[in-house]
């Protein structure tokens, strides 16, 4: 495996810290959205959007383009920073967010956004779906890899297993799983609400590659995205232990803030804690 | 009809390499099982799991392909209804979804497998167009309508062997009726098995003196506008016919065109609004509300409501 460049895994954190403070500012703007779970996924989305995953903006349609599914359809803010940032829209569009007439609606919508794969919001479409990608690849002998991002309260879907049985069965090794693991959801901790554990067992009883990291550090991420290509004859998923609301400090592991948007002051202190030089 | 439905999708399956189908291990009832043996690569029996499969073919779709997703007209509706409402419908991806076994055709198995609401749920679905095959013929000749028109459909099949109505010039299109017998006196607008019924019921009327105009009308979303209101116009009393809940079907959609357009009465025939039983299939139509002999109360009623 090539070892990633420091400057390469540092440019990225950053990347990741810019589109947490863009994921504040706009749920605060619009007055409503999910801070939490787009805070927790920042990261791993940072690592796909800006590394992995070959996409152009000039081309949102480009049929051998990698897929990025966010089947967690509530993070739609990191995905509306990080695609405006890699320039499939202009950034001053953010702004718009949940307001009447904008191409960016509360949860990801395919037809309005470019750059956006699949409209997503009800939770636990985004396996399977990534399933007939995949199979549709197979069958055009397309280079194209998927990725579905998953959240932790979603992976309770049982329409999720029925896709991580899909893909087992047809040994998927062009889809690749990511889940958001920071242990949060809507009503409370997941271990609570309805427990997960021991879900490396699950997977990989499934018939799945597993692995194992650190949602919040680069390095971990890209090695394995990485990993995961040379997977075969198995899809892989990656359980990314994260945090939910990474990066300020009152909202973390708080499901209050899965859905909430901050006041003035709070978006200041957000900000701050996530490193804006000059905040107004 | 499903065989007829069947064997069209893989006679369909050579001429068109983007067809894909899926099924919820029930090939053999379905009769996707031609187009498996024919083209296996592109078959997927994806087993007890009728969600995940409606979201496999999402995939499928978003990749370019034309899913032809299979199973119980119930399951499909309902089961998958919020997969089909987020995926298909809001997301207006090219999903082909076909309810097998539909209305009480899969008689015997009693009311868990009949699907009286199907219709209701898909119809309500901005970006769905809803069909419903009169015969095997018109269930043959849809499949390439179907692939070939691009967003979501739901075709619905039967599982009976059906009284054939058309012949083989019979071409079914989206947003089009097909006139089957002229009248003035009274419209009977039927789909599905109901269609061979209502040509009975009118020549029934035809010996009381009543001249029945009879509609087959396979596209209930969009519904042929014109044909409708034209009709509507020259007869003044409609009556419509279904293998269906009375609620939300094709006597629904008619009714809520007229209301605004072109108010005439309008009398529907379909199942009321009740759960039905197992028995012959036959014997059940007739029970629950959709006898020759009630198509014929329903016209008489209509012409009466008209004076």
């Amino acid at each position: 495996m090539t070892r990633h460049p420091e400057e390469l895994v540092a440019h990225l954190s950053q990347q990741a810290m810019e589109l947490r403070r863009m994921v504040v500012d706009m749920i605060f703007c619009a007055q409503s959205g999910h801070p939490g779970g787009s805070l927790s996924a920042a990261d791993i989305v940072t690592a796909l959007v800006f590394h992995k995953l070959r996409i152009d903006p000039a081309d949102p349609h480009w049929p051998e383009r990698d897929r990025f599914i966010l089947s967690k359809g509530h993070a739609a803010p990191l995905l509306y920073a990080a695609l405006a940032v890699r320039g499939f829209f202009p950034q001053e569009e953010l702004k718009t967010l949940r307001q009447l007439d904008s191409r960016l609606q509360g949860h990801p919508d395919r037809l309005k956004t470019p750059g956006v794969e699949m409209t997503a919001g009800a939770l636990g479409h985004g396996l399977a779906i990534g399933v007939g990608l995949a199979l549709t690849a197979r069958l055009d002998c397309l280079p194209y890899r998927t990725y579905v991002l998953l959240g932790d309260g979603e992976i309770q879907a049982g329409v999720i297993w029925e896709g991580a049985l899909f893909a087992a069965k047809y040994g998927l090794e062009n889809l690749t799983a990511i889940v958001d693991y920071n242990g949060v959801q809507l009503d409370g901790f997941v271990r609570d609400i309805m427990p997960l554990e021991p879900v490396v067992d699950k997977w990989r009883s499934f018939g799945w590659h597993v692995m194992e990291i650190h949602g919040h550090n680069m390095r971990q991420i890209l090695e394995a995205l990485d990993a995961a290509d040379d997977i075969h004859g198995k899809p892989a998923v990656v359980i990314a232990h994260t945090t939910k609301g990474k990066g300020v400090s009152f909202m973390e592991d708080d499901c209050a803030w899965h859905g909430r948007a901050p006041t003035a002051e709070q978006c200041d202190l957000a900000m701050c804690e996530l490193g804006a030089e000059d905040h107004d | 009809m499903r065989i007829a439905y069947g064997k069209a999708l893989a006679a369909y399956g050579a001429e068109n390499p983007d067809v894909v189908v899926l099924d919820a291990d029930v090939s053999k009832s379905t009769q996707t099982h031609y187009f498996a043996a024919r083209f296996p690569e592109r078959f997927f029996n994806l087993g007890v799991a009728e969600a995940g499969m409606l979201d496999t073919a999402v995939g499928f779709a978003l990749g370019g392909k034309i899913p032809f997703v299979n199973t119980f007209a119930f399951l499909l509706s309902l089961r998958c209804a919020e997969q089909v409402r987020t995926c298909v419908a809001y997301a207006r991806t090219n999903v082909k979804l076909i309810g097998a076994y539909a209305g009480l055709s899969d008689a015997f198995d009693g009311p868990t497998h009949h699907a009286i609401v199907d219709v209701a749920v898909l119809r309500s679905m901005p970006n769905v167009t809803v069909l419903v095959a009169a015969d095997a013929v018109e269930a043959a000749k849809l499949v390439p309508v179907v692939a070939e028109y691009d967003g979501p459909v739901y075709l619905r099949v039967s599982r009976a062997e059906m009284p054939t109505v058309f012949d083989g010039n019979h071409q079914p299109q989206i947003g089009k009726g097909t006139l089957l017998r002229a009248g003035e006196d009274v419209t009977l607008i039927a789909c599905g098995v109901m269609v061979a019924r209502t040509l009975e019921a009118a020549e029934r009327l035809s010996k009381k003196g009543i001249n029945a105009r009879v509609l087959a009308m396979a596209s209930l979303k969009p519904l042929d506008r014109e044909m409708i209101l034209a009709s509507a116009a020259e007869s003044g009393a409609i009556v419509t016919a279904e293998e269906h809940s009375e609620i939300g079907g094709l006597g629904s959609a008619v009714a809520e065109l007229l209301a605004g357009e072109q108010p005439v009465p309008v009398v529907r025939v379909g199942i009321p609004d009740t759960f039905t039983e197992t028995g012959p299939y036959e014997a059940l139509l007739d029970r629950y509300g959709m006898s020759v002999e009630a198509i014929v109360s329903a016209a008489l009623r209509a012409v009466q409501l008209r004076l």
